[in-house]
């Protein structure tokens, strides 16, 4: 009887000791969390009581001026958004092409274990170096200048590497079941990926271009290495026309600027009114790739609830 | 021994994977509009040699085929190398051992297989789609909502949705892959009558893990080992007075 009483006891202590560990984690956890969350908390709150004030619809519609007050992001966010729209044209279709080349057809072999490596690789390069790289081959070899397309074809070098992952990623969670029963029914190849292998990786993919795409929309260093304009007080040439055929590719080799370019130069200057609008441009810029990280994760959710393997 | 029609025959059948020797001069006849069983413990071989009738190999490199597999009655052997993997995919179906339906519509997971066939006149489909589903017997449970998704029936009916797809193509024969071994007694019973009343109208080859299965549904069987065909009969002898020692001491219940 004491003998069991005296276990009990022994147990029990040992329980009160894990449960201790327990807690310890558990608060060393949460301030671990905290430390991270309250850190960008802050930013967030400081970039917003920065620039918040000059956010206005005319902030939105003004060319970069002398005078602080008077400047706005017009040219930054159009030319933002054109670059983009050259990323995704050339990133999306090249990208998802080679992951589902290197996922369905290739043969696994050594070659493409080391292709796979490599890709993973790409992916790790400082950008800067994917300027350079653009530098040579566009700007200088290709001949298309200090451009929208130079810019837009750069940064779809630099996640070229992310869309192939995030397709190959999405495409080996079909299970191989799916693709049996594909070809059991006398489906080609082409059928199956065309029927099968694109649709039901289609979420997955997407998030993948997106993520891309919002971290292309705030790099700086390859886009200065390819020569983006730092001051630009115009738009480049409208891609719709009055005559036929009513659109025009000339915007693709104007010159250009981009938001984290146009916030960079405000920074640097020595007005503190500058830094404002730094900081509002930072607004506009962070809220995009939140918004556009948002549609990532709905589109996410949307794809995968249809889907359950 | 097999007294009917023929529908196909293996002669001397080799299968490798890579290095691994896993079919050996397996001779076997499928007769016509009858259920042969393929039994025997596991890795004996027994799906390997279900799955060189549509030639599911051909997906994966260093896998390679000995030997003939003719089918009748063009007298063709499905295995080699000229005939057109996808020819005779589209001529004997299958259905796999998990449910594995698309993540699509009940209508159009029947359809599929016509679609890959370059049907798609909405009539000829919705009449395919109803005669394959009532072929299958999931006609009445399904008939009211053939736009929900294929997810969202049970397990079951999954598997009796696959056999539809399989049936939609009219195949010459379908195969089965231990199609009941992931469903509960109920749904397994269902599958067993569906399949007996398949043989009316098609050849059917079956891979079973359960040998009262084989015993219910099969007109002959195959009993399998380490990749060797050791005994086939009509089931009715294997399971009473087999010849070999192994396969009383397998349907018995001494091994496997």
């Amino acid at each position: 009887m004491t003998e069991d009483g005296t276990q009990i006891t022994e147990i029990r202590k040992r329980i009160a000791f894990n449960r201790l560990r327990d807690h310890i984690f558990w608060i060393a956890g949460l301030l671990s969390t905290l430390v991270g969350l309250l850190l960008l908390f802050t930013l967030m709150i400081d970039l917003f009581t920065d620039g918040a004030s000059r956010l206005s619809y005319k902030f939105f519609t003004s060319f970069p001026s002398r005078f602080p007050n008077e400047a706005g992001i017009l040219s930054a966010w159009v030319g933002s958004f054109l670059v983009l729209f050259v990323t995704a044209l050339a990133a999306i279709p090249l990208g998802v092409a080679a992951g589902i080349y290197l996922e369905e057809y290739a043969k696994k072999n050594i070659i493409t274990d080391i292709i796979e490596i490599n890709i993973a690789n790409l992916a790790g390069v400082p950008s800067i170096v994917y300027g350079l790289l653009a530098l040579g081959l566009f700007v200088y070899f290709f001949k298309f200048g200090e451009s929208i397309l130079t810019a837009g074809l750069t940064l779809a070098l630099l996640i070229l590497p992310m869309v192939i992952m995030a397709t190959r990623e999405a495409i080996k969670a079909i299970p191989n079941s799916i693709r049996e029963a594909s070809y059991a029914l006398g489906a080609t190849k082409w059928q199956t990926v065309q029927h099968h292998i694109i649709p039901y990786s289609t979420g997955g993919i997407l998030t993948g271009i997106i993520i891309g795409l919002s971290r292309a929309i705030g790099e700086t260093a390859p886009i200065i290495t390819v020569g983006a304009l730092t001051f630009i007080a115009f738009l480049p040439t409208s891609p719709f026309t009055s005559e036929f055929p009513f659109i025009s590719f000339k915007w693709l080799l104007d010159p250009f600027t981009v938001m984290p370019i146009q916030m960079f130069n405000w920074v640097s200057r020595p007005q503190p009114q500058f830094h404002v609008n730094a900081a509002a441009a930072g607004i506009v810029l962070l809220v995009m790739t939140l918004l556009m990280n948002a549609f990532a994760i709905y589109i996410r959710y949307k794809f995968r609830k249809r889907i359950k393997w | 021994m097999v007294e009917s029609n023929l529908k196909a025959e293996s002669k001397n059948l080799n299968f490798y994977y890579g290095s691994v020797y896993a079919l050996k001069n397996v001779n076997l006849q499928i007769a016509e509009k009858k259920v042969t069983a393929l039994i025997g413990p596991s890795g004996c071989g027994k799906t390997t040699y279900l799955r060189c009738f549509n030639r599911m190999h051909d997906l994966y490199p260093h896998n390679k085929y000995e030997g003939e597999i003719i089918l009748h009655p063009d007298n063709i052997n499905i295995i080699s190398p000229e005939i057109d993997p996808i020819e005779v995919r589209m001529r004997i179906s299958m259905v796999f051992q998990k449910p594995n339906p698309f993540p699509k519509s009940i209508y159009e997971n029947v359809a599929y297989g016509l679609r890959v066939r370059g049907v798609s006149k909405k009539q000829v489909l919705d009449e395919k789609v109803e005669k394959s589903l009532k072929g299958a017997a999931l006609w009445d449970e399904v008939k009211d909502r053939l736009d929900m998704l294929a997810f969202d029936l049970s397990g079951g009916q999954q598997q009796r949705l696959c056999i539809a797809r399989a049936l939609a193509t009219d195949p010459e024969m379908l195969l089965f892959d231990e199609p009941t071994s992931a469903l509960d007694p109920i749904a397994t019973s269902k599958i067993e009558e569906l399949i007996i009343e398949l043989k009316n109208t098609l050849t059917i080859l079956i891979v079973t893990h359960n040998m009262q299965q084989a015993a219910r549904i099969s007109n002959f069987t195959a009993f399998m080992m380490l990749g060797e065909l050791i005994e086939f009969d009509k089931t009715d002898k294997i399971f009473t007075t087999p010849s070999e020692k192994l396969t009383e001491d397998y349907i018995t219940g001494r091994f496997g």
